[in-house]
């Protein structure tokens, strides 16, 4: 590969996942994701060892990702919010035994049944762990489908290194979507050997015997576990916080926006600076961790900061969070599927402006 | 001198945490026996359940993962995906496989997926305490069904094995008991042969053992495995329910 | 630079094509592209329509809200997207099956025969190339030699008998515009 190929979002991420050594796929239909599905159905079967099955259900799909992440394989499922419900509780397990694997979510509005457009509402879901009991997910969100490419690729990487489920957050759009992209030729870094995977044992065998399990009857081991759990997450947030800036060294209004949305306060930022307006941009690309350092920067010199979701606002509280008082945060958000244009954003811009702020 | 009994070296030397009575030890046992005698210790991959028997990762010695309730068989499928060449069992409750998982097993057993189940059915929820299971016999009073279950409000327990059977996927489903001495052969013999079958590629196996709960069914071990044979047997009958040539 | 274009018509009439043909040309000539459908759960015989970005940066929104270049092959979606068109935007519609003309003054607006021409080629499925051949001569954001290797592509060897009556719909409908 290396050569440029116009390729749907959905199906870049499959191939990409391919290429990262991914050979386990478990999934359910569901739109705007089913792209992912259909192409690994169509490529698993051609390339060695690989394996895709269409589950009975979602619940079940994460409960066979448990099942190939515990014997040792790279896997991977995929699904559009209200599946992502769903796999909530095999999500939790994953992560209470500690297993890697990559969770693709290609958000639509909710709540419900909702839409089937883009829409950025599981953010919350996505960075506050999802389901119950204490723990975090790294959380990746691709701008492009080229980004969609690359990052897919460093989940399952990540994923391997921490022992921990990853997910790439896209929406209806960046599934949807078809762009350029150049597949990189994908090179594995030294990570850890699977010696904790379940592959038969005997009293004979090198190592433990394996015991894939999220159950600690007693409260105080399952605390020592949990704070375990936050000492690999702690290591997380010192290393694996990623962000794009544009703009900021000057800006009087700083946005803040990822994945689709940011590419839309991009254009507007090109316009309203066309215009004389000294707005920059922050795009988190972890949005767990979430990239506190550079708003915090911002915040010394910034009048402003405005957030624009698509959703009522839940980023919002992160980056209110890391402002911490020191300036105003506006938000704009549409919802529900519908997608912010160029020119709201730039009225919202200017609004804050006018106001003096 | 000559050795009469010996400790199957498929089971731990962790004590077991049932009830007094309960069957579940002699389900192990015999589960672990199966295996042992098949020399297939080294490449199986057990799935414990939610139930009474949640623990089993501690009993079976040899490689294990727990599962969420009613999902071991998606959690067997995807590890014998990965590893074909590993034996991979799950060790499931009526309440886990029959209610929560329903669909689970159904899917994992029209698929014909290549996995033993050993499916334990006491009529009753154990591990909470007694509650009722989809497989509670009608009238048969639990803590949910204080004035014995009744088959108008909440409908007539599921027989799984006969369900399955009509399903053109699974290779072999058998029901069997543990309430006395012959049908502990007979079980054992149900079981290895399922094992047996997936050595051979054969695909989905399912050996139903039906089982006491003296605790919960508030008796005696003995009136227990009385009321097994009085009252399971005749709900559920024993035998063979499906074997593809 | 940077060329926008919203394609619409029914599911079936190739206003898919047409925008990734576009997309992909602009990308063999070193530009960044974006492609955008329309998705739900219409499937054949709905309307359906896609977003075409091209621009020597790197691309913001992949969405067109402001149409300065609308395509439009049937007559609902000329209903549905000229409210949305950019003042002195460039409308090309489908004159075969449109016999009205754009509800906007402040638009310049260019019929195209498509189905017709392409019937007089001797192919009625080509009326989505005529169009793109009049995007072509109009805008000049791609040739048509770029276009036609896009379609290559798309097409494979198996369809490759096809590339001919398909090029002579993108000259046919690059004079019949230029002629307007």
């Amino acid at each position: 590969m290396g050569q440029k190929m116009l390729m749907k979002g959905n199906e870049a991420i499959a191939e990409a996942a391919i290429q990262a050594g991914c050979r386990f796929f478990f999934g359910y239909p569901i739109t705007p994701q089913n792209q992912i599905p259909e192409y690994m159905s169509k490529r698993m079967p051609q390339v060695e060892n690989g394996c895709f099955l269409q589950a009975e259900s979602e619940v079940s799909a994460i409960n066979m990702v448990y099942g190939a992440a515990g014997a040792g394989a790279r896997v991977m499922t995929s699904s559009s919010s209200p599946g992502i419900s769903l796999k909530q509780e095999g999500i939790s397990y994953i992560v209470g035994a500690e297993l890697p694997c990559v969770i693709v979510n290609m958000v639509r509005g909710g709540p419900g049944l909702g839409s089937i457009q883009p829409a950025q509402s599981d953010y919350y879901q996505s960075t506050r762990g999802g389901g119950h009991g204490d723990y975090r997910m790294l959380v990746l969100a691709p701008a492009s489908v080229q980004e969609a490419v690359e990052l897919t690729q460093q989940a399952f990487d990540l994923a391997d290194k921490y022992r921990n489920p990853v997910l790439v957050l896209g929406d209806g759009l960046i599934g949807q979507m078809m762009e350029p992209v150049e597949m990189p030729e994908y090179v594995k870094p030294e990570l850890p050997e699977k010696t904790w995977a379940a592959t038969g044992w005997t009293p004979d065998s090198d190592r433990e015997r394996a015991i894939i399990n999220s159950l600690y009857i007693d409260p105080n081991v399952l605390e020592k576990h949990n704070r375990k759990l936050y000492e690999k997450y702690a290591v997380m947030e010192q290393t694996e916080c990623r962000w794009q800036e544009e703009m900021t060294e000057d800006a009087d209004y700083v946005m803040v926006a990822y994945g689709t949305t940011a590419r839309i306060c991009r254009s507007a930022m090109r316009k309203l600076r066309d215009k004389g307006v000294k707005v920059g941009l922050i795009r988190p690309v972890t949005l767990w961790p979430f990239p506190n350092a550079p708003i915090q920067a911002a915040a010394k010199h910034a009048k402003a900061f405005l957030t624009v979701e698509m959703s009522m606002g839940q980023m919002v509280d992160d980056v209110r969070l890391a402002v911490d008082g020191e300036k105003p945060v506006a938000f704009y958000g549409r919802t529900g599927g519908v997608v912010p244009t160029v020119r709201e954003i730039m009225d919202e811009v200017e609004k804050l402006a006018k106001e003096g702020k | 001198m000559a050795v009469v009994y010996e400790k199957t070296k498929m089971l731990t030397d962790k004590p077991l945490h049932y009830c007094p009575g309960c069957t579940h030890g002699i389900i192990h046992r015999l589960v672990a026996e199966a295996i042992d005698e098949l020399g297939i210790q080294g490449k199986t991959i057990g799935v414990a359940p939610v139930g009474c028997a949640v623990f089993a990762y501690d009993y079976f010695n040899c490689d294990m993962m727990e599962a969420a309730h009613g999902r071991a068989p998606a959690v067997a499928t995807g590890c014998k995906r990965v590893n074909p060449g590993n034996i991979v069992f799950t060790y499931q409750g009526d309440g886990d496989l029959a209610s929560i998982g329903a669909a689970e097993i159904t899917h994992a057993a029209a698929r014909n997926e290549n996995i033993t189940v050993i499916f334990v059915n006491n009529a009753i929820y154990g591990m909470t305490g007694g509650q009722m299971a989809p497989t509670t016999l009608p009238g048969q009073v639990t803590t949910t069904s204080p004035y014995g279950r009744d088959v108008n409000h909440c409908g007539y327990p599921i027989r799984i094995s006969e369900m399955l059977a009509t399903l053109e996927g699974p290779a072999y489903i058998n029901r069997v008991s543990v309430h006395d001495v012959k049908n502990i052969m007979n079980a054992k013999k149900a079981i290895k042969r399922a094992f047996e079958l997936q050595m051979q590629g054969k695909g989905f196996s399912l050996i139903e053992v039906l089982s006491t709960c003296p605790t919960n069914w508030g008796m005696t071990p003995k009136e227990a495995l009385k009321w097994l044979e009085d009252n399971m047997i005749p709900q559920y009958p024993l035998g063979v329910k499906k074997e593809r040539e | 630079m940077e060329a926008q274009f919203l394609i619409a018509g029914f599911g079936g009439q190739g206003v898919l094509l047409i925008g990734q043909l576009l997309a992909k040309a602009a990308m063999h000539q070193g530009m960044n592209v974006s492609w955008m459908p329309s998705y739900g759960p219409e499937m054949r015989g709905g309307e359906a329509n896609c977003a075409v970005v091209i621009s020597d940066e790197p691309i913001g929104s992949p969405l067109v809200t402001e149409i300065p270049v609308a395509v439009v092959m049937n007559k609902p979606s000329m209903h549905k997207f000229a409210p949305a068109m950019e003042e002195g935007g460039l409308m090309l519609y489908n004159s075969s099956l449109i016999d009205i003309r754009p509800p906007r003054e402040d638009v310049r607006a260019v019929p195209v025969n498509c189905n017709a021409i392409a019937e007089e080629l001797g192919n009625s499925r080509t009326a989505n190339m005529v169009m793109l051949g009049a995007i072509i001569a109009l805008t000049g954001v791609v040739t048509i030699d770029s276009a036609m290797e896009a379609l290559k592509e798309t097409f494979g060897p198996k369809k490759a008998h096809l590339l001919p009556i398909n090029r002579q719909a993108m000259e046919a409908g690059a004079k019949a515009a230029a002629a307007v």
